[in-house]
This record gives C-alpha cells, structure tokens and sequence, in this order.
C-alpha cells in the first residue's frame, strides 16, 4: 500500500473536550487509515466518539495526543489548514444548519467563493455538483421549501462544488424520512463510484453499514472492530456486548447457530440468508423433504 | 398563522426595474429620497410625482399592492396631517371648539402626507422589484470604500443575508413550538397584554436555545466549506451595469436637477 493511497491517517489519536475530566477521553489512543476510493461507515453507539473523529479528518477539531494526516498533510500545520479543509468536505446530520444562502445555487457556490475561485469557474462548478445529486432542476429555489432528503443533496453539492477527495458524512440521514434517506444514499454511492470520491459515512442504520466497502465500529474512543460488512457483522457477540444491534439476517443466523444448524455467517441481503439457510436444510434434514417445500 | 407574514416582500419578474442594478437603483432611490426633501413648490411635487408613476408603471407592480404597503402606516400619516392642521398658524378655514384648522395648515398636511406616501412608495418599489440577497450584494459593493475606515461591510452584509435565510427557519419552528404549547393547553390568544406577554416566554426560550446550537452548527459548517471572511472572496453573480442603468440614470438625473433648480429659483 503506497502512501499516495491513502487519504485520511490517524496516528494514535487522542482527544479531551476541554469541559470533560481528565480522564475522559473522546478518542482514546485511536489508529486508522482510510485508502482513497474507499466508502467505508464508521458504527458506534451514542457517545462512542464518532463525531468527534469526523472532526478530525478536517482539521475542525486538532488531536491532544497522536496526529491526524489528510493527503499526507499534518492537520495540525496551520498553513495547510485551507487546503485540508478543500480536501475533506464535511456534511452533518440537519440540512437546515449548514445551508448559509437562501437560494440553492447561491449556496453551492459558497465554498468556491471562500476559496477565490473566478466567477465563470464556479458557476462550472454549481452546475457540475447540482447535477451530480440530481438537483440542477431547483437551483433557483429557497432552501427552506425543499424536502428533507432535497435539502441534504444540496449541502452534499455545496461540498462537492469545493472538488473534495473526500467526504465525511456525520449522520446525514438521521433526520430524513425513508423515502430522503434512499436519495441521500443513493447519491453518496453514486459520488463514490462514478467519481471515485472517497466517503467516510457515520450511521446509526446498520443497513446503511452493509451497503459500504468496509465498516469501522468505534467504541469508547477506540476501534473495536474493522473490515468488511460481512467480517464485521459476522462478531455477533462482539456487536451484542458494546450495544449494536446487527442486521436482522445476520441475527437470524445466527439465532439458527445457536440451535445447532451449520450455516456461515456471512448473508447480508435477505435473498442470501434465504439461500444459505434453503442450502443448509437440504444437506441437514433429506433433501426431497424441502424441495417438495 | 407566523408562516403567512411575507418578509421582504420581493415580488419576482422581469421589467426593466426588475433587471436594473441593484447598486444603480439603490442610488437613485436615495437620490430620490434627499430631492424629495429638497422639493418645496407644487412643479417639484407633480415632478418627482410623474417619476415614481414612471416606475410605478414600468414595474408592472399594482397600485394596490403599493397600498397593502402603506396601510400600517396610515395612523401615523392621518395624525401628522391632523397636528400639521391644527398647529400652523394662518387664516382660519374651520373653527370648532377651542380648535381651529387654517388654510395654511390644510396645505402644509397635504405637501407632508404626499411626501411621506412617495417616500414609501419609492422605497416599497426598492424592496419588491429587489430580491434580498441582490439587495444585499448591491449593498455590500456600494459600501466596499468604506472597507479603507474599517467598516465591517462584509461582515455586515453576511449578516443580513444569514439573517434572511434563518427568518423562515426560525417562523416554521416558532409555528411547531407554539402548536406543542397550545396542545399542552397553552393560551397566548386571550387575556390582558401582561398575561399574554407572560405566556410567550415558554415559546422565546426554547426558540433562543435552538436559535444558539444552530448558529453554533452553522459557523462550524461554513468553517468546513473554507469560509474566512470577507478576504479574497469571489461571487456567483456579478454585478454589472447595463444600458437599462444608463437611461434610467439619465432620466432620473433630469428630473432630479429640474426640482432643485426650481427650488434654487425659489418657484
Ligand atoms: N462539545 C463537547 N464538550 C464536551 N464533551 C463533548 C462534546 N462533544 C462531545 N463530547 C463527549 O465526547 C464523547 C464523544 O462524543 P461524540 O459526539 O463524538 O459521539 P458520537 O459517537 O458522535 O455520538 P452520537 O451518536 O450521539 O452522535 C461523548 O462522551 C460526549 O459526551
Ligand atoms: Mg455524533
């Protein structure tokens, strides 16, 4: 692994809020890495330090122990401050609070105008992100009469108009209703493969989790648990003890093992699940029996 | 019942006063405003009259629109022009009571009721054919000199627009608080003004604390996309000059000299 690969490093990362104990620690002594290209979901119960990592990746917040690099950048140098924030994009969880214009291409180009970009140039680049989250047809519109899951894509545009390698995405669905939250990721799986952008996506929704490369679990300020969904979610006990849930296929596997039937660990859809526990019938209790079924 | 106010009341379209300048028709609006204070004789009023009609007319704005705007004010026009009747001295017109009303009254009411109406009326023409962040910019790019003394033009204007776009936020949240409260059997509706002021705080304190973590939300999000001031900052639109300006920078500066040299010749 070259290091141009990577995108986001962070060396035992330590932080203290300033207002919590000694002892308390957000992130506790933390090691990952994040290749480029990459779309990967960081898991964890309240207060585990998600958000507090996020912050992280854009210099918003600067380590108190350990080191966070962007594109090979020390976030903690101050000159590279701009230029590692144009590298991470940050989206959070309510639209409402990060759309600053009250036209939507007006915010698009919010960030292109922090960054002295010419006039010709960022209109380019309002009308490349709006329609990257399919939302050129209401560039005219205010904000605020928008859908939920409308007004995340426009943040993500605001972001994207800043040409980022990578966004962070903290929650971005938690407030959208189903129909918002399948457009919110659509367009976040869409950025990620169409233009290779590398996303880091925290969630609550452990359906959200299995749609991504790689999952990260944190817990207390530590990472608990990291690979693939399928490795991830296969630590059915693990996930029980630091209080996640796992998707409701794997749980039903599970639940399976528990009594006694051989059946791997590893379905994610339901049509999988359905297939390996059909396949592990047949070879358990006579075929004929289930195939008549 | 809050999501009915219309704030800056923009009315869109596409006249020549729609696509004017912002910066040349914030000028002219204030060149406007200072003759309007400069006319004295009656030329000078149906002057300045026949220049807002002008506009009035070239911005396909109704007459009755421009009426819903001065309405509020109505109470306050009535009763200058019934202090201006009463207390200037002159030849009496009409006597009741201890009260007299004098000819020269009626025609010092009459000269400040039509200034106040056309000092409105031009600055509603501003604001409905303006939309409020064009406004804003038009008025940032017109106040940038005063960068050189200081000023915190951009901070100023960054305000306004921030201020702008929270304004339906806030009311929709004010609207959802104020439903929750009455389903609690809160009454803000009747009562003495005590009593209802009284009521009002359990809607202005967690309005104010949600008003706080936005801000604090939103300074971080525009922290993220690179924000640092108004420092070498670029714009979407940019604000241009047209032939439109041009002429109605002509016309208006005709008609604008006509009443000062009318009042310097004292007519
Ligand atoms: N501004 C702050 N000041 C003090 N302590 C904080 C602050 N923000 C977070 N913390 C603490 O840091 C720890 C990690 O918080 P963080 O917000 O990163 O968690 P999270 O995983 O994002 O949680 P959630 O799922 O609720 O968003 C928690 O114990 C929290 O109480
Ligand atoms: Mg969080």
């Amino acid at each position: 692994m070259g290091a141009s690969e990577i995108i986001l490093q962070g060396k035992d990362l330590s932080y203290r809020y300033e207002s919590s104990p000694e002892s308390d620690l957000a992130l506790d002594g933390l090691n990952i890495t994040v290749k480029r290209g990459e779309l990967l979901a960081v898991l964890g119960h309240n207060g585990s330090g998600k958000s507090t990592l996020a912050k992280h990746f854009n210099a918003i917040l600067l380590p108190t122990g350990g080191a966070m690099y962007v594109a090979g950048m020390d976030t903690s140098d101050e000159d590279m401050l701009y230029l590692v924030r144009q590298t991470v994009g940050m989206v959070f969880q309510n639209p409402d609070n990060q759309i600053v214009a009250n036209v939507v291409e007006e915010d698009v180009a919010f960030a292109p105008e922090n960054l002295g970009v010419e006039t010709h140039e960022i209109r380019k680049r309002v009308d490349d992100a709006l329609k990257a989250v399919g939302m050129y047809e209401y560039r005219e519109h205010a904000p605020h009469r928008l859908s939920g899951g409308q007004k995340q894509r426009v943040a993500i545009a605001g972001v994207i108009a800043m040409m980022p390698e990578c966004i962070v995405l903290d929650e971005p669905t938690a407030m959208l209703d189903p129909v918002g939250r399948n457009e919110v990721l659509k367009t976040i799986k869409k950025l990620n493969s169409e233009r290779g952008i590398t996303i880091v996506l925290i969630t609550h929704h452990m359906e959200e989790a299995a749609i991504c490369d790689r999952v990260v679990v944190m817990e207390s300020g530590r990472i608990a648990a990291d690979g693939t969904p399928k490795e991830v979610f296969a630590k059915v006990e693990l996930m029980k003890s630091i209080d996640l849930a796992v998707p409701q296929t794997i749980e039903l596997i599970y639940r399976l093992r528990k009594r006694g039937l051989d059946i791997p660990l590893d379905a994610l859809s339901v049509e999988e699940c359905a297939e390996a526990i059909m396949s592990s019938l047949s070879t358990v209790g006579g075929g004929s029996h289930v195939r008549n079924y | 019942m809050l999501k009915d106010i219309t704030l800056g009341q923009y009315f869109p379209g596409t006249t020549s006063i729609h696509r004017m300048d912002p910066r040349m028709k914030l000028i002219l609006t204030t060149a406007y405003i200072v003759v309007l204070f400069v006319a004295k004789g009656i030329l000078s009023y149906m002057l300045l009259l026949a220049w807002l009609l002008t506009t009035v007319r070239l911005s396909r704005i109704k007459i009755s629109v421009i009426f819903r705007g001065v309405r509020p004010l109505l109470f306050i026009i009535s009763l200058t022009a019934l202090l201006n009747m009463l207390y200037t001295p002159g030849r009496p017109a009409l006597e009741f009571w201890i009260l007299t009303i004098t000819y020269e009254g009626i025609f010092v009411a009459i000269k400040m009721v039509s200034r106040i109406i056309m000092l409105i009326t031009g600055t509603l023409l501003l604001t409905y054919t303006t939309s409020p962040i064009v406004l804003t910019d038009g008025l940032e790019q017109l106040l940038n000199p005063l960068k050189k003394l200081r000023v915190p033009v951009h901070e100023l204007a960054m305000m306004m627009s921030i201020a702008l776009r929270f304004i339906p936020t806030l009311i929709e949240e004010a609207d959802k608080i104020i439903n929750a409260q009455k389903a609690r059997g809160a009454d803000f509706e009747t009562g003495s003004i005590f009593k209802r002021a009284k009521a009002l705080i359990p809607l202005l304190v967690p309005l104010f604390i949600s008003a706080f973590r936005r801000a604090d939300e939103l300074a971080i999000a525009m922290e993220c996309r690179c924000y640092r001031g108004g420092e070498g900052r670029t714009s979407l639109r940019q604000l241009k000059y047209s032939s439109i300006d041009l002429k109605a920078m002509l016309f208006s500066v005709i008609v604008f000299t006509a009443v000062i040299v009318l009042r310097v010749l004292g007519i």
